[in-house]
């Protein structure tokens, strides 16, 4: 078992993975605790019309996924701010507009199909090191600001009303958060894949939650089990040859549903 | 010391008016009874005077400084909502709830004394989701208060409380306007209660009716008939149980 960590496909997965892991559960406790749950699954549908456009185009996919991404966010964002749309509906929105841009380009051109393939299922094991470095840094440059200003955004969270006569700067706070937000899920496609990337975000965070900590040590317990998910999930996936990504959520889903039953009714 | 002045404040959400020239003023040590019926007004009152609404007409002074211009005197407020009902499975201890409520900083003392204050100490690591009704608005109460603001502005804070945790609420209001100093503003739409708490009173109703000391407006007629003609009587006879 140690012979696999010390092969470098492995350990640049891991880094990867585990920068990865961390940031989304930073930001997905976040999300879920403003009824936002959904919003990632939305983002990766927006980001999935991006990557279509990008290969359409012969641009970087990823980048075209962003701006798209960051883009629907903003404006969803908007949206929600002003009352026009209930907040779930604005989800619906993002996700179908994402999912219709991408299967029209997809019609539109055959070819790339293959390429497509990697970002719906996530490509971990094919991570460089350079990759994986980047993956790092993006990582501690969202989730270091989430962690240093968690108090506001659980304010936010808690009572947005309170938030704003408290005086926090509520709409700008939002707005950073959902771009920092976008940047998660834009990362990390490369390891879960579109499919399946509000998993990352949501489930180890359902599993926290139902331990019955604090604030602090539920975010510090959802960023434990995405950590454990991610690596018992790149193992698995290599002695077992299944997909990482479906290993990893896999095993997220174990996870929840071992703390939903170990929580008392 | 003049903690608050309201003078000719009006606004209009769209062609409708919401508030028509309304003027009060609020002392130090003052515990200030705001009464009106449902869209009377008072939570519209309070976003301007918080700053939240900021397109109205007239002038609002806290601490002598338009609350326009100077938000950071939000700074010396502490503000309490009517009770939203809160998930059991929210992530937050009551002592991660009363920490929101310091301005800078972690002040694990600080968070002990408002506990104290509201008499919750001992559930300081109990799960926010879990208390009852009455037990969480204590705890927003000790949010409010764990900053140490000058002045506490309470809008409908017992909505949704039972009785027993209501007469509570009443003491802990008191107690914390005459044993810690706290200047309060509190809406009730229970002219009753609000009468027994309060060293002043405003009635409105989008207009103003009334402002001054409770005993002068029960002492009126004329006011009391006033009152009960724009509708404020069906509640007082819906949520008024006597006096305290």
């Amino acid at each position: 078992m140690l012979e696999l960590f010390q092969q470098g496909f492995i350990q640049n997965a891991l880094l990867a993975g585990i920068a990865t892991a961390i940031m989304c559960a930073l930001v997905g406790l976040f999300l879920v605790l403003r009824k936002q749950s959904l919003f990632g699954d939305a983002l990766a549908h927006m980001a999935f019309g991006g990557i279509a456009l990008g290969l359409f185009l012969g641009i970087q996919p990823l980048f075209a996924a962003a701006a798209v991404a960051a883009l629907g966010a903003l404006g969803m964002t908007r949206l929600r701010q002003t009352g026009r749309i209930p907040a779930d509906a604005a989800i619906a929105v993002l996700l179908s507009t994402g999912l219709a841009l991408g299967i029209t380009l997809v019609s539109l051109v055959q070819g790339f199909n293959t390429n497509l393939f990697s970002f719906l299922f996530g490509s971990i094991l094919l991570v460089s090191r350079e990759e994986a470095l980047m993956t790092a840094a993006i990582a501690v440059a969202i989730a270091a600001p989430i962690a240093i200003h968690q108090r506001k955004l659980l304010h936010l969270a808690f009572s947005e009303e309170q938030a704003k006569a408290s005086g926090l700067p509520a709409a700008m706070l939002d707005y950073l958060f959902i771009i920092a937000a976008s940047i998660a899920v834009i990362v990390s496609i490369r390891l879960s894949g579109i499919l399946l990337v509000s998993s990352l975000l949501v489930l180890p965070n359902l599993a926290a939650i139902m331990l019955g900590l604090g604030f602090k040590r539920t975010m510090l317990a959802s960023a434990a089990i995405s950590v454990l998910a991610v690596v018992a999930g790149v193992w698995l996936s290599y002695v077992a040859n299944i997909a990482p990504s479906g290993a990893i959520v896999i095993l997220l889903v174990a996870f929840f549903l071992a703390a939903l039953a170990a929580k008392k009714p | 010391m003049r903690i608050v002045e309201v003078q000719g404040l009006s606004y209009k959400y769209g062609n409708e008016a919401v508030l028509d020239s309304i003027t009060f003023s609020v002392e130090k040590g003052d515990l200030l009874g705001i009464v009106g019926p449902n869209g009377a007004g008072k939570t519209t009152l309070f976003n301007c005077m918080l700053g939240l609404v900021r397109d109205y007409q007239g002038s609002i002074k806290l601490f002598g400084r338009d609350i326009r211009k100077e938000r950071r005197l939000l700074g010396k407020v502490g503000y309490l909502l009517q009770r939203n009902p809160i998930e059991k499975a929210f992530p937050a201890s009551v002592a991660d709830i009363v920490a929101l409520g310091l301005t800078a900083g972690s002040d694990d003392a600080k968070v002990e004394a408002a506990l104290d204050t509201v008499g919750l100490l001992d559930l300081k690591q109990s799960r926010i989701g879990t208390l009852s009704g009455g037990q969480q608005q204590r705890v927003l109460i000790a949010k409010a208060i764990a900053s140490g603001p000058e002045m506490l502005i309470m809008d409908e804070p017992i909505t949704g409380i039972d009785l027993a945790s209501q007469k509570n609420f009443y003491s802990l209001v008191r107690a914390l306007n005459r044993k810690h100093g706290i200047t309060i503003i509190l809406a009730l739409h229970d002219l009753e209660v609000v009468g027994n708490l309060a060293n002043k009173l405003v009635c409105i109703n989008r207009k103003m009716f009334y402002h001054g000391i409770p005993q002068k407006f029960f002492a009126n007629p004329n006011l009391l008939k006033q009152y009960s003609e724009a509708g404020m009587q069906a509640h007082m006879h819906l949520h008024g149980h006597g006096r305290q």
